[in-house]
């Protein structure tokens, strides 16, 4: 689904990830740990399109090279990214939102839009089954959010746009306990359906609750180290000077 | 990927003309044009009388440049002030007779004059050049005694009321461009709602310009009797043109004790092309005067055309208790420009007024909000409140906020917040990642921007503004 070769990243001459590898296959969830400043969230943030960035290399998504499309091509083609720091748009009612980003999708990809009213029907099913309080709906996008229910709200949109690949931003930082078990709920759901994850996380907590297929050490602008969920648990351990 | 898709968008779609043979005065401006103008529409003395009156004290009068947006010296004397379709010397009594080649361009700007494919029980004026063409839903209307017309139709056939409130809001000596106006105005609207009617549809004018070289002077009188309410709604277009076009019209409104009036403008004027060529000059005078007690008018203004955009759609709260609203988005793009606001002229006692200005200024666009709120002594226990939004795209473009505020009066309040925003590469890229191409983002967050004078639209329209707030933006990111 996704293969990432050679990848090289530069923000203002400095070198972030260099021939940084990875290849994600349909169903499979991947997470990647790393110290702060390690280039997780420069990884996600190419993935996804954001400019600014010096790349080199090739990252293929379903066999098409994926720099040749521009970020909302990206996205119609399924890919997801919850923010690590998910961004306020005043004036611009969530509700509103996520409804015009769901029909920009489905019209892209040919399908039948959603009127109002099946709209509204999906969105307070999907609010309901992760304890989203469904009065932020009628909010400002993210203004006046708490830190959690931002990261609630990307977990939301992410549901509801059911992506082939979910690229999760330390999600699970500044998530309660109850709301780290609902978004590892969303989460699974969606994984049932074959869709792909890749999941940054500085906590193995979130872990017990979505089993990776793979981890990743990311240290030095590329992965050192890859391995079964035991990896986690050795890491937070030994932390990240020791793992080699 | 998307540019062809944003070459298409991008394009002005009024931007055709109509090739029709049209009737003109000779240029220039003089007596015997005015004469030539009156005399075409069989105007009775007085009213001659008037406009040779507004045309001495424009002798006199110096075109004002206190303005923001400056712009080369308009040569008077080179603009034609009359033309109308050459079909017209013998006015067609009905649609039938109308030249088929003007019901067309109608059609194709979206305006169906032909009362079957009504649209949506909104009776409309259409005013090309300088005479009005046709207006619908006549009849209907006239069975509540509502009158619907031409301003030259209303002179023949209602002149007293004419005589009783042409220049009464606006008068003959106000300013160069309303006295020109007074002048040589042309065509234009006249409405009257009588005593305790409520008018049963939108009533709408539309503006086309279409000849070269001129100038469309247009007048609209609007008088809502005691206890009535009326909505009312202009649109306007042009076709592109290199030259610069100048559109001067003088609009007045007139709320007797207990009425409504609510006016809305989509004005969407050709803007010019993109390095600033051509376009039109939109130097307006609106004014209502709230004349009676419990009296309310209401301004909602959608400017997105022009190349330069000059008005302060004001109200002068004479009436005790009298309300003054004004609701403004106004957005410039490429090298547009607009110097626009309102004046809220507290004279009675509680009179109250709101302000809610949403200014968005991308490429190298400027952008003034120019307000005045006055509070006379007498005004007691008034009120006005204004909200002044700011928002920028990029960083070439301009915008500034210019309020003057007057209180003489110690128990009256005025208040007033401004905020200046910016759209970040953040914010776009977030909305990219969900799916939006940059418009869709743009158009997004600019709706959500002045939702609130959206809001004000009759419904109809509000849809239609909302589009055009996103084409207006079109390649303004990327
Ligand atoms: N716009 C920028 N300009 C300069 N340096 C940047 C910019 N963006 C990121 N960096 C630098 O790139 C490095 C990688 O940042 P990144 O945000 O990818 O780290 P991270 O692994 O996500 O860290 P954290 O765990 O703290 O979220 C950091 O040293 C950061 O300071
Ligand atoms: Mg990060």
């Amino acid at each position: 689904m996704l293969k990432i070769s050679n990848l090289s990243a530069k923000i203002e001459n400095k070198s972030i990830l260099q021939d940084f590898k990875l290849e994600i296959n349909p169903g499979e969830v991947h997470a990647i740990m790393g110290p702060n400043g390690s280039g997780k969230s420069t990884l996600s943030n190419i993935l996804s399109g954001k400019k600014g960035y010096d790349v080199k290399g090739e990252v293929l998504f379903e066999n098409i090279d994926l720099f040749s499309l521009e970020t909302e091509e990206r996205a119609h083609k399924g890919i997801f990214l919850a923010f690590q720091y998910p961004l306020e748009i005043p004036g611009v009612n969530t509700n509103v939102f996520l409804k015009t980003s769901l029909n920009a999708i489905k019209k892209a990809r040919g399908e039948k839009e959603l009127d109002a009213i099946q709209f509204l029907k999906l969105v307070k099913e999907k609010a309901k089954e992760l304890k989203f309080d469904e009065e932020k709906l009628g909010r400002q996008l993210n203004v006046g959010f708490s830190g959690g229910e931002k990261k609630k709200n990307e977990i939301l949109q992410m549901s509801i746009l059911n992506p082939k690949l979910s690229i999760l931003d330390e999600t699970d930082s500044g998530l309660d306990i109850d709301a780290l078990k609902t978004v590892a709920d969303g989460v699974n759901a969606l994984r049932k359906k074959n869709n792909s994850f890749l999941i940054i996380t500085h906590y193995q907590r979130l872990l017990e609750y979505i089993k990776p297929d793979f981890v990743h050490v990311l240290m030095n602008g590329k992965i050192i180290k890859s391995g079964g969920p035991e990896l986690a648990l050795e890491l937070e351990k030994k932390g990240y000077e020791n793992i080699n | 990927m998307r540019d062809k898709q944003i070459e298409d968008l991008k394009d002005y779609k009024y931007g055709f003309s109509t090739d029709i043979e049209s009737f003109k005065a000779p240029k220039g401006l003089n007596e015997e044009v005015i004469k030539f103008i009156s005399n075409i529409k069989k105007e009775p003395k007085w009213l001659l009388d008037w406009r040779l009156k507004a045309f001495e004290r424009l002798k006199v009068l110096k075109e004002p440049d206190w303005q923001k947006p400056k712009y080369p010296k308009i040569d008077y004397q080179d603009l034609y002030y009359y033309s109308a379709p050459k079909s017209f010397k013998d006015k067609p009594k009905s649609l039938d007779e109308l030249d088929p080649k003007l019901l067309e361009t109608y059609q194709k700007l979206g305006i169906p004059l032909n009362e079957q494919k009504r649209l949506n029980g909104i009776a409309v004026d259409a005013v090309f050049d300088s005479v009005s063409v046709a207006t619908t839903f006549k009849e209907t209307l006239t069975k509540q005694g509502i009158i619907f017309c031409s301003i030259s139709e209303a002179v023949q056939k209602h002149p007293e009321l004419v005589k009783k409130y042409l220049g009464t809001v606006i008068p003959l000596t106000d300013h160069f461009f309303a006295t020109l106006n007074s002048a040589v105005f042309t065509d234009g609207s006249f409405v009257y709602i009588p005593p305790g009617v409520r008018c049963p549809m939108e009533l709408s004018t539309y503006f086309r310009i279409n000849a070269s070289d001129t100038g469309q002077f247009e007048r609209t009188l609007i008088i809502a009797d005691k206890g009535s309410y009326v909505s009312y709604l202009e649109g306007c277009t042009a076709p592109m043109r290199d030259e610069n076009q100048l559109h001067a019209a003088n609009v007045e409104l007139i709320a007797l004790d207990d009425a409504e009036i609510k006016y809305s403008t989509v004005q969407n004027w050709y803007p010019g092309d993109k390095d600033g060529k051509g376009g039109i000059y939109n130097f307006v005078t609106k004014r209502g005067l709230c004349k009676g007690k419990n009296s309310k008018i209401s301004w909602t203004q959608v400017e997105t055309g022009s190349a330069i955009t000059w008005k302060y759609p004001s109200c002068i709260l004479k009436g005790d208790n009298s309300i003054g609203e004004f609701y403004s988005i106004a957005i410039t793009n490429n090298h547009q420009k607009a110097d626009t606001g309102t004046k809220m002229i507290h004279l009675g006692k509680n009179t109250k007024s709101k302000i809610i200005s949403k200014g968005i200024s991308a490429g190298f666009s400027d952008m003034t909000y120019r307000g005045l709120v006055d509070i006379s002594p007498k005004a007691t226990n008034s009120n006005n409140f204004t909200q002044c939004d700011s928002l920028l795209m990029g960083n070439k473009c301009g915008a500034h906020t210019v309020p003057y505020i007057k209180n003489k009066n110690s128990d009256s309040n005025i208040a007033h917040e401004a905020t200046t925003s910016k759209i970040s590469e953040e914010q776009l890229h977030y909305c990219q990642q969900r799916g939006l191409n940059p418009e869709e983002a743009v158009g997004l967050i600019v709706n959500g921007f002045c939702k609130e004078v959206l809001q004000q639209l009759p419904m109809e329209f509000a849809v239609e503004a909302q589009k055009l707030v996103g084409i207006s933006l079109e390649g303004s990111v990327g």
